[in-house]
């Protein structure tokens, strides 16, 4: 069995690699979406006990856009595509053509937000399930607008029934470019410990 | 044991007591649990994670993650610092649904699992629940002040509001 407090050097490179595939394919969807030009920055991976991860976030009570859904199958896990307010905005802007000020005070900018989601954790996630053969089905997408904290815990209530470390397979995309309203997401992939070890031996990786 | 700042931050699966004049907070509680329990001049404030340190898959756990085991290691150490078991008073605020799945996962309802472990064990003690702040879909932040007893929830949508 793998333990999430022991993986090695190795192991990381492995999970890093999963989290560029996904992401890649991510933003590709979202590059074809916008017909704009998508970057996306090198998966970082991180072992973070649950404090760290939500000063990673701005702080616990950092008000962030969320869709998050489960993973169900062979390796279950969370996963959260996170923007800010600003730039959840200024994406359904660009989606629907419809400036919205406020996102909770319409219903089309949510439900632009969550097929957004959808899409993207959908392309994310089939990439994965095509390169480790892994059975992976998300479940339905769920839009949440609060506190950094009160959400992203909720994807790691699995996670903690074993550990009080978490491992999160970080991805930034960006639009090309540095214009302040440029869109920028990030990619919170979250296994549950139960699916390190499907993982690695579906790609071959040693317990080392 | 007693911590001094003036504002004595509690992170999750945390918890903390101190005396007046001083407040204890916690930000960002989803469907997590605060757990205040004060006696005249004492409080001590728990971030609750999970309902049971029974169903922990790990042995050693943090037991301050777990609604039975941190209240208990608060009252202990709120008695240890003087505090009179028939003085001490709680408020609870959290327990929410971030999420509305369709799905008979009950880690999806984990909310209202911690809420009723919490008040379970309360009622083990016998200790009173003054005021309470639970359920729903919000996050809140909460900050308990030990000279009023009062406890402040801040929300993103609906503001702030006492306990």
């Amino acid at each position: 069995m793998v333990h999430m407090e022991n993986l090695s050097q190795h192991h990381l490179d492995v999970l890093q690699e999963i989290g560029n595939i996904g992401a890649g394919n991510a933003a590709t969807a979202l590059s074809a979406l916008l017909n704009k030009k998508i970057d996306m920055k090198i998966p970082a991976i991180k072992i973070v006990e649950f404090n760290e991860l939500m000063e990673d976030v701005g702080g616990p009570e950092e008000v962030i856009v969320s869709v998050f859904l489960r993973i169900q199958g062979e390796a279950p896990g969370s996963m959260f595509f996170v923007l800010s307010p600003n730039e959840a905005s200024s994406l359904v802007e660009q989606v629907t053509g419809n400036a919205s000020d406020d996102l909770t005070e319409s219903d089309l900018a949510l439900s632009a937000i969550s097929e957004i989601g959808n899409i993207l954790s959908g392309s994310y996630l089939s990439a994965l399930s095509d390169f480790t053969s892994i059975n992976l089905q998300p479940t339905v997408p769920n839009v949440s607008i609060d506190m950094a904290a009160a959400i992203l815990m909720q994807g790691l209530i699995e996670i903690s029934m074993e550990s009080d470390y978490a491992i999160m397979i970080d991805t930034t995309i960006k639009e090309e470019g540095e214009r302040s309203s440029s869109i920028k997401g990030h990619f919170f992939l979250l296994p549950d410990p139960t699916s390190f070890d499907k993982i690695f031996s579906s790609l071959g990786v040693e317990d080392q | 044991m007693i911590v001094t700042e003036p504002i004595v931050k509690v992170g999750i699966a945390d918890l903390k007591i101190t005396n007046v004049p001083h407040s204890l907070k916690t930000s960002g509680l989803g469907s997590c649990v605060g757990v205040v329990i004060y006696g005249r001049k004492l409080a001590g404030l728990a971030h609750v994670m999970l309902p049971d340190s029974t169903t922990s898959k790990k042995q050693l756990s943090n037991p301050m993650k777990y609604a039975d085991t941190a209240i208990d290691l608060l009252v202990e150490q709120l008695l240890h610092e003087g505090a009179r078991h028939s003085n001490l008073q709680a408020k609870i605020a959290g327990g929410a649904h971030m999420f509305s799945f369709q799905s008979n996962n009950s880690m999806l309802k984990i909310g209202d699992r911690n809420v009723e472990a919490v008040l379970a064990k309360l009622e083990q003690y016998h200790i009173p629940v003054v005021a309470q702040d639970v359920g729903g879909s919000k996050g809140r932040t909460i900050e308990f002040n030990i000279a009023t007893s009062m406890l402040k929830i801040r929300t993103v949508n609906s503001g702030v509001v006492e306990i």
